[in-house]
């Protein structure tokens, strides 16, 4: 094990999200990580603040044919449509896993219909991995489902729905977070939406949909025609997403919540950028395919970066590059 | 040590920033030797390493994979063909240079328990994890026989060697200038014939693996091939290098091949999903095939 494994202390890291405490800001990204067993081998994953596991749905799916993925530059594109085991083979043998070796866990949960959504976020109670869970992100913006152009997350009374059907299922204490999708006309508007239905707290952003063509073969790249661009080169959407909604609740147009950014983060001084447009946790995802040690790489730059530019804790950096109240 | 019994997350891996100790061309070919002594104490014949292109900045975000040719004391050595920006990135790495590489990763190739006779085919660079087989199963008191196919002469990779290593050597090329004119397809049913060969183990092109899995099948041998499907971390958290499988409950999934292959038993793989337009469709009778689509 490497020398990322324990986190640096000098600088408080530990944030609290929506009654969800963590010891540090730095988590994987949906979908980036599995379920932690193909991490865990480069890292100890109880060491990030938390893991986010692959989105679940009720049934087990095979996901897409291939071509899944193409390079792009600083990114790439996936189209993977959501394989996964399902419920019943995640609550019996993912999650517990995740418990046994001291992970906290945020569940991604998605669903076809509002009703699944808040089924599969049901089911997790029963799991012997329970008590692992510190968090739900619901999943209503992947552009890799066949519906895509018509995801929950492009619409604001759809994306409630959902919302409130997971909120109503969840107990009580364990916070929801929405993940929002930045290929919408009024984000703020969505994120209003999801708070007033209950969400606790937002994930921005889902990846942006985006596709290649193989000028060889000359069809389309990706089996799935279009695929989620993800990597660095949406960094400035991200930060784009988290400021417009932090400059929303900072204006009273919505509630403030607390935001989990992520998109395109690769080293410490993204994740600060991020913090800095008012992400009060940070996601790492591909970046994870570049160097598997990413998160835990993440959080200790991070924490070196604060320590050298004098902050005495992560907290001190959400929203600092906002106007103050006054200013 | 064999490590293949361990839980997925037990099994050894490295993080190696790796100096270049060895780059040399063979024929459209190049040969790279890096310094890797953590993936060498576990590799076996069959396991790929993941390579970083371009270094910490580098926009070429993916990981590229390359089955392991040989480990020689600390050293890891690559066969790398290059075709595009990333791969080329790779062969230009000068002797000192440093290459970020991750191994060992994957399923090496199974062993036989008795010491049956084995044919081993290996189609263009793909031939690269043969000759140490070879080897290892001549230890075991394997006959061996390699058979090597490319395009062209230039594209074969270690004729010398598998003529080193082997009790035979038969090599095809597609446009005569090298052995015999034509595919492994061609030669193979007499080399399996002659050979009463138990295990036939194959790497290259997916079409080509198919039609040794045939091939091998209808001679009663069991195929083991090592697939070359493309990645993007080569560690399993991407979902990327997904291929049709049917596993022992006779029920067809999706499954990674950096995890569970690139080794897989010929006769499992799912051959009629994979198209001749380089699309490779979720079989109907998949687990958790789309209805409706996904």
């Amino acid at each position: 094990m490497s020398a990322t494994d324990a986190p640096v202390r000098e600088v408080d890291l530990a944030v609290e999200l929506a009654g969800m405490r963590l010891p540090n800001p730095i988590l994987t990204a949906s979908g980036c990580a599995a379920n932690g067993k193909e991490l865990h081998r480069f890292f100890d994953i109880s060491g990030l603040g938390a893991f986010v596991t692959k989105t679940v749905m009720a049934a087990p799916r095979s996901g897409r044919g291939t071509p899944r993925m193409a390079e792009t530059p600083s990114g790439m594109l996936n189209s993977i449509g959501l394989q996964g085991p399902g419920i019943e083979a995640f609550c019996a043998e993912d999650l517990p896993w995740l418990a046994a070796v001291g992970a906290r866990v945020l569940v991604s949960v998605a669903g076809g219909t509002a009703d699944e959504f808040a089924a599969v976020a049901a089911a997790l109670t029963s799991s012997p991995g329970w008590p692992a869970v510190v968090g739900i992100e619901v999943n209503i913006s992947c552009p890799n489902v066949a519906s895509r152009g018509l995801v929950f997350a492009i619409d604001a009374a759809a994306s409630g729905a959902v919302v409130a059907a997971v909120r109503a299922a969840v107990p009580r204490g364990i916070p929801v977070f929405a993940k929002l999708s930045p290929d919408v006309t009024d984000l703020a508007a969505i994120a209003q939406s999801c708070v007033t239905s209950g969400a606790d707290g937002l994930t921005l952003i889902n990846t942006t949909l985006g596709m290649a063509i193989d000028v060889d073969r000359m069809r389309p790249h990706l089996a799935g025609i279009t695929g989620g661009l993800s990597g660095p080169a949406i960094r400035p959407i991200a930060v784009r997403a988290i400021w417009q909604v932090r400059s929303a609740m900072a204006d009273g147009r919505m509630p403030t919540v607390p935001i989990i950014g992520v998109g395109g983060v690769r080293t410490g001084r993204d994740a600060l950028e991020l913090a800095a447009a008012g992400a009060a946790a940070i996601q790492v995802g591909t970046a994870t395919f570049n160097d598997p040690t990413a998160p835990a790489r993440v959080r200790d730059e991070l924490a070196a970066l604060l320590r050298a530019k004098g902050y005495a804790a992560f907290t001190d950096v959400v929203g600092a590059a906002h106007p103050r109240a006054g200013e | 040590m064999t490590t293949s019994g361990m839980p997925l997350w037990q099994q050894p891996v490295a993080v190696e920033d790796a100096v270049v100790l060895g780059s040399r061309q063979v024929g459209a070919y190049r040969n790279l030797a890096v310094q890797a002594p953590g993936i060498v104490e576990h590799a076996r014949p069959g396991h790929f390493v993941a390579v970083a292109v371009g270094g910490p900045t580098s926009g070429l975000l993916l990981r590229r994979a390359f089955s392991i040719h040989r480990v020689e004391q600390e050293a890891v050595e690559l066969v790398v063909a290059p075709h595009a920006p990333g791969t080329e990135w790779i062969t230009g790495r000068a002797i000192g240079d440093r290459l970020d590489v991750v191994g060992p990763l994957g399923r090496p190739f199974p062993l036989p328990v008795d010491p049956v006779p084995c044919v081993l085919v290996g189609g263009g660079y793909g031939s690269a994890p043969l000759f140490w087989l070879a080897d290892e199963l001549r230890a075991r008191g394997c006959r061996v026989e390699i058979v090597l196919g490319a395009a062209s002469a230039d594209r074969l990779f270690g004729v010398d060697q598998a003529t080193a290593c082997a009790d035979a050597v038969t090599v095809t090329t597609d446009d005569g200038s090298a052995g015999v004119r034509g595919w492994v397809s061609d030669v193979l049913p007499e080399v399996l014939r002659r050979s009463e060969a138990a295990v036939v183990y194959a790497c290259g092109p997916m079409a080509m693996l198919r039609s040794v899995t045939e091939q091998a099948t209808a001679h009663g041998a069991v195929a083991q091939v090592a697939v070359e499907e493309a990645m993007a971390c080569g560690v399993g958290v991407c979902m990327t290098c997904v291929m049709p499988v049917v596993g022992r409950d006779g029920r067809t999934r999706m499954l990674r091949s950096c995890i569970d292959g690139p080794t897989f038993r010929g006769d499992r793989v799912r051959w009629d999903a994979f198209g001749a337009d380089g699309i490779c469709r979720v079989p109907d009778d998949c687990v958790g095939a789309p209805t409706g689509g996904h």
